[in-house]
């Protein structure tokens, strides 16, 4: 079936149609949505099985052969993203079940989550530069949409911030894309490689460009001086939105800076990769700054997700074998886990009516099974040893030394003990302790909501003790990174 | 405030068929000339915006009795359908194909199924035109 490898965006895509007809029907959205994110799971499963069978997966949409048409690339990279994206996809939608509210879910929710879904996956999985810019669309209007649903006075003042600056990144997107249009004359990303890849030397303008790129990309994936909009406008959603942002929206910005770094601009490193590095490094700092400083546990989850993308750029700008696939294995490891994080949070705002860690402890006496579901996902997002962010952390910092680039491998060394702190803050302050009385205490589906969120856990947790079964697959997937020829030759063959 | 827009009302229900006219030519133009999905139903959403300015909401709505979301929905689908339909064939997602038909009054046509692609683009274009201007005109 030649067709594969488009069906992860085309199964979203048509659910999300379907489900503008059911708009009134709260039910048969649920269980359309539910079915169909299911079936995707499965569907992105037998992509990752058959680019690790068969090699890189290309897709020439219309028939039109490669430098003409639009074409679809699954490398292992985009395919293992994918995948990750349909499984957290599923998780959030059951967790929307109990806990967006019908309101919201008769105002097009789960068609919109599908939107988001279709966005997030194009843009992995496409190997042209310009429908690259249009996934991202399709993927930032789901989420000005998502943000502002509901219609409260801080979702409103914080969709207009959002919608501000990614309008802004947005045209400065399109005017990069414009320069490099200039310069190379193509917008298939295989044949910009190659038209790159066969200059002598890489021209001034060119370095231009890739800064371009990384400010536009930096914006859409909070990098240093470019984070400012993401810890207010996360905070306003509601969780399970929240979750999605957090685990997806920044990860496509990380994505499409791995990808444009080492398939564009490879030839001259020296400015580049210096200026990632720094960038990465003060990333990291910034975002555990953040981490410490507050005492409302969305923040705390918010500048979290700060600190793990300096992590993963870090390993990118690196551009070693081992710090690449660091990166990579951390950065699905980092999605599952922000995830997670962000839905427990989710319950326990529930449970206590609160954000604020001051007035809430002893949750551990009633909630048992969240307490231990939160310590797991905490020592996981600290990388110790038995879990999923260790693998990942530990090939980061070990090519940032072999690199001889012993500041930043330090840094990240010792953010590691800082974000663990920031977690563990949460569960000590919130789940030891006496009980306290909560104002409300009717019955939440407690279990209903903890279920996609042990199923994420498990998924982590499996991923940390197979880390040899998945480091063949991520090995494959770095092998387009370092060798960029690979990608070319499967998209620009004969 | 109705009495008095005799003149316009009058002129609307005839400059309306030809607004439609033209729209509808231009959607069948694309393929050769300027023209297409797009701008066709601009067009079109034009000539029902000149209703809603010449008689109100609750008229227009009496009129042309659609839910434009649904417009909006059944237009996406037409396209996605027409663009999936390659999967049937096992050709690349997105392969359009054409033929020669020869149909009792217009004679020898050659159809293609980008037409029925821009025909969802077409509902779409007027499906979500139609919503913002409705909405905003209902809220208060």
């Amino acid at each position: 079936m030649i067709n594969l490898i488009v069906l992860p965006i085309l199964i979203p895509l048509l659910t999300a149609v379907l489900l503008i007809f059911f708009a009134s029907k709260v039910k048969t959205q649920r269980w359309i949505s539910a079915i169909s994110a299911l079936l995707n799971i499965g569907v992105a499963f037998s992509v990752v099985r058959k680019v690790f069978v068969d090699g890189i997966q290309i897709l020439n949409v219309g028939s039109w052969v490669a430098p003409f048409g639009i074409t679809l690339v699954s490398d292992m990279l985009s395919a293992l993203l994918v995948l990750t994206t349909t499984i957290i996809g599923f998780a959030v939608i059951l967790y929307s079940f109990s806990s967006i509210g019908k309101e919201r879910e008769k105002y097009y929710y789960y068609a919109l989550v599908q939107f988001l879904l279709v966005g997030v996956i194009g843009a992995f999985t496409t190997g042209d530069i310009f429908n690259l810019f249009v996934f991202f669309e399709v993927m930032l209007m789901a989420s000005y949409v998502l943000l502002v649903i509901g219609g409260t006075k801080i979702q409103l003042r914080e969709s207009l911030k959002y919608l501000t600056v990614n309008v802004i990144s947005s045209a400065l997107f399109v005017i990069s894309v414009a320069y490099l249009y200039s310069v190379v004359g193509t917008l298939n990303m295989a044949q910009i490689s190659e038209r790159i890849g066969s200059l002598e030397e890489m021209p001034g303008i060119l370095t231009v460009i890739a800064v371009l790129f990384l400010i536009v990309f930096g914006m859409k994936g909070a990098i240093f001086p470019l984070y400012f909009w993401l810890p207010g406008s996360y905070f306003a959603p509601p969780i399970p939105v929240m979750a999605l942002f957090g685990a997806l929206l920044t990860k496509v910005g990380v994505y499409s800076i791995i990808r444009t770094f080492t398939l564009f601009f490879f030839q001259d490193k020296d400015y580049t990769y210096e200026l990632l590095m720094i960038l990465a490094i003060i990333t990291v700092v910034v975002g555990v700054i953040g981490s410490i400083a507050y005492w409302n546990i969305k923040k705390i989850i918010i500048y979290n997700i700060i600190t793990a993308i300096g992590v993963i750029l870090y390993g990118v700008s690196v551009a070693t074998t081992t710090s690449f696939t660091g990166s990579i294995l951390y950065l699905i490891h980092d999605m599952l886990i922000k995830a997670a994080l962000f839905l427990l949070i989710g319950v326990m705002i529930k449970i206590t009516g609160t954000s604020n860690l001051r007035q809430f402890s002893g949750l551990i006496k009633h909630y048992p099974g969240l307490a231990w579901t939160f310590f797991i996902a905490a020592i996981s997002l600290a990388g110790i040893p038995p879990f999923s962010g260790f693998v990942g952390k530990l090939l980061v910092i070990q090519g940032g030394f072999t690199a001889e680039e012993y500041i930043g491998a330090t840094i990240i060394l010792l953010s590691s003990l800082l974000v663990l702190y920031s977690v563990m803050k949460i569960f000590i302050h919130g789940f030891w302790g006496v009980p306290k009385e909560y104002a409300k205490k009717e019955s939440i589906s407690y279990r209903a909501l903890l279920f996609p969120i042990v199923l994420i856990i498990t998924i982590s947790v499996l991923y940390g003790i197979g880390s040899d079964y998945v480091y063949s697959y991520v090995s494959q997937a770095v092998q387009t990174l370092v060798n960029p020829e690979l990608y070319i030759e499967a998209v620009l063959k004969e | 405030m109705k009495s008095s827009d005799v003149i316009l009302q009058t002129t609307s229900k005839i400059v309306f068929f030809v607004i439609l006219l033209f729209a509808i030519h231009l959607f069948f133009e694309g393929h050769y000339r300027p023209g297409g999905g797009f701008v066709g139903g601009l067009v079109t959403a034009g000539a029902i915006v000149l209703f809603l300015l010449a008689f109100d909401i609750k008229t227009v709505s009496i009129l042309l009795p659609f839910d434009y979301k649904w417009v909006t929905a059944i237009g996406l689908l037409i396209s996605i359908l027409t663009a999936a339909g390659s999967i049937v064939f096992n050709v690349p997602f997105f392969t359009h194909t054409y033929d020669h038909f020869h149909l009792p009054l217009i004679g020898e046509t050659s159809l293609h199924t980008a037409a029925l692609f821009d025909l969802g683009v077409y509902l779409v274009v007027v499906g979500v035109t139609m919503t913002i201007i409705q909405t905003i005109g209902e809220s208060e």
